[in-house]
């Protein structure tokens, strides 16, 4: 588990206030390495809202941004909604597919990337187009999947 | 054509120096000295409708708004653009943030509301900090804050981040993933407007309406009615994606064909023909290629059961296979749907089920009677607009692509 303070920083930011519950997961599973809500984190910020855990769980099972799973450093969002399926969505799942050798909802065995399908991420007009972290990447070939897979390999060594 | 757009590319979106300098918070000042009761009349007058997709007569809904008492009232800017194909409101945030936050101020001041929220999408979190700063030097300017340039009015706003889902971008679903709870919508009335978030007074109200307001109160109601049509004034602007050489945002005067909206994107890719297109978002309706000479304005299209939405069009060429595309668009919802009520939640996977029927050509004449039954109960019986809404793209292209609904079998089931 990420450290209590850094938790307890962010519930404080938030006034220790569960109507602020989103935003409170939101923050907590981006300083979680695994980029999730672990059971623990779950516990603790349910306990200290003075909320039922199952709050917490609604709150995290509901929300496509949040996990409750162990993700991969980096999560590899693929867009699959109409207008990337039309401008070629099947062709960059295959070449994402065959790099990393995992299939969607998958984590890589060295915990270095996930892979989930998304729905649209406002990025039509450089479709088909994916998101990892906060960056959107567009207009996608085979040369820039590799190209981004080898930066990410990259800039973790 | 530029009027909700005009300060695109004229400054980096980030300056509030320079957008003071295009005669930036000249709308808001015009709305000071006006009064709230006349500005909320020049809206009225500008015939602007709301810009998210629901189409609410916007000054109306200021006027609404202004006339609910209570202790705290909210002005949530919906920013939570979600619908594929949609990608305007990104580049009204991105390009002039500034002219957002005016409308949202000027709305507030005639509503009476004194504390604003922009809901943001979590899809776009890279935009997050850029918001965040922005408010921060509007308040830096005394534009935000207490007693806004010597009003007496004061007005606040905070950002809060969506989380990935579609719903959220209903008034009430919203509300709810605000307080720190799932967001499915509550049942109405009450309505948002008078027990939204926190069960206080709250105006959501979509990023165009506010840019549109902004530039209306600077540039002019006259100025803004003279574009269009007579019963369909102004500007609307629309994101144009799908297999176009062009994609991208583009603002146009109501009123203007389809085909002649569709040729600022430069024409389809690889020379091919258009086969179909989508108006509005996954829940707006499909058009053939046929039906491109239709006036692009709230009637016109309403007569071909289309709406404006939220002002996507996406574009399929005539390789593209409809009934494909069809299933996309239901597994979009099927992913979406917040699971509270029947019609939506049941509705999408037997429209599922129907579809691969029509696919394979194994569908019978009580297939396609099922197929209307549910669409039609869809839209009867779901709680929020979304799962109203959601069979629209399935009736349409019922209506104008009959041939790929064709029935498999023998004739004598017919």
């Amino acid at each position: 588990m990420v450290e209590t303070r850094v938790i307890d920083g962010i519930l404080g930011a938030y006034q220790n206030d569960a109507v602020n519950l989103l935003q409170i997961l939101l923050k907590v599973q981006s300083v979680e390495p695994k980029n999730y809500v672990s059971e623990e984190v779950a516990m603790y910020v349910a306990n200290h809202l003075d909320i039922p855990i199952s709050r917490v769980y609604e709150v995290v099972t509901y929300f496509a941004a949040l996990s409750h799973k162990p993700q991969g450093k980096h999560v590899i969002q693929i867009c699959n909604t109409t207008v990337c399926q039309l401008n070629g969505f099947n062709e960059v799942l295959k070449w994402f597919k065959d790099a990393l050798k995992i299939n969607p909802g998958e984590t890589t065995a060295d915990g270095l990337f996930s892979m989930k399908l998304t729905p649209c991420i406002g990025a039509c007009d450089i479709s088909p187009a994916i998101k990892i972290g906060t960056n959107v990447y567009g207009n996608l070939t085979k040369e820039k999947v590799e190209e981004i897979l080898s930066e990410l390999r990259g800039a973790i060594s | 054509m530029k009027f909700i757009t005009a300060n695109f590319d004229q400054y980096d979106g980030k300056d509030i120096q320079a957008y003071i300098g295009l005669d930036g918070f000249s709308g808001l000042k015009k709305a000071i000295e006006m009064g709230p009761l006349a500005t909320i009349e020049e809206v009225k007058e500008s015939g602007l409708q709301g810009r998210g997709g629901a189409e609410y007569p916007t000054g109306r809904k200021i006027e609404q708004a202004r006339i609910e008492k209570a202790e705290r009232k909210f002005v949530i800017c919906n920013a939570d653009e979600g619908e594929p194909g949609t990608f305007k409101d990104r580049e009204l945030i991105k390009k002039d943030i500034y002219q957002l936050i005016e409308g949202m101020i000027i709305v507030a001041y005639c509503a009476n509301a004194n504390e604003g929220v922009i809901y943001c999408r979590e899809e776009y979190d890279w935009m997050h900090e850029h918001i965040c700063t922005s408010i921060l030097k509007c308040k830096e300017m005394g534009y935000l804050g207490i007693n806004i340039l010597d009003t007496g009015f004061s007005f606040e706003i905070s950002l809060f981040s969506g989380a990935g889902s579609y719903v959220c971008g209903e008034g009430f679903a919203m509300c709810e993933s605000m307080e720190g709870k799932s967001g499915r919508p509550r049942s109405k009335p009450p309505y948002v407007k008078q027990e939204g978030y926190l069960n206080y007074p709250t105006l959501v109200i979509n990023v165009e309406t506010l840019s549109a307001i902004t530039a209306i109160m600077k540039f002019g109601t006259s100025n803004f009615t003279d574009l269009g049509t007579p019963d369909c004034p102004g500007t609307k602007v629309i994101s144009i994606s799908g297999k176009v050489n062009k994609p991208g945002v583009y603002e146009v005067p109501f009123g203007k064909t389809l085909e002649e909206i569709i040729a600022l994107a430069e024409g389809v890719k690889g020379d091919k023909r258009i086969g179909f297109v989508q108006i509005g978002g996954a829940s707006g309706g499909i058009l053939p290629e046929s039906a491109l000479k239709t006036q692009f304005t709230y009637r016109e299209l309403k007569s071909k059961q289309v709406s404006v939405g939220s002002g996507a069009i996406v574009v399929a060429d005539e390789d593209d296979n409809i009934l494909d595309y069809l299933e996309n668009v239901g597994q979009f919802f099927i992913h979406e749907s917040c699971g509270k009520c029947v019609p939506c939640r049941e509705g999408n996977r037997q429209l599922e089920i129907l579809l691969g029927k029509f696919k394979h050509k194994t569908a019978t004449i009580d297939d396609v009677k099922m197929y209307k039954d549910i669409l039609d109960m869809m839209s009867e019986a779901s709680l929020c607009g979304s799962g109203r809404t959601e069979p629209v793209p399935f009736k349409t292209a019922f209506t104008y692509f009959e041939d790929a609904f064709a029935l498999g079998g023998s004739h004598e089931i017919l």
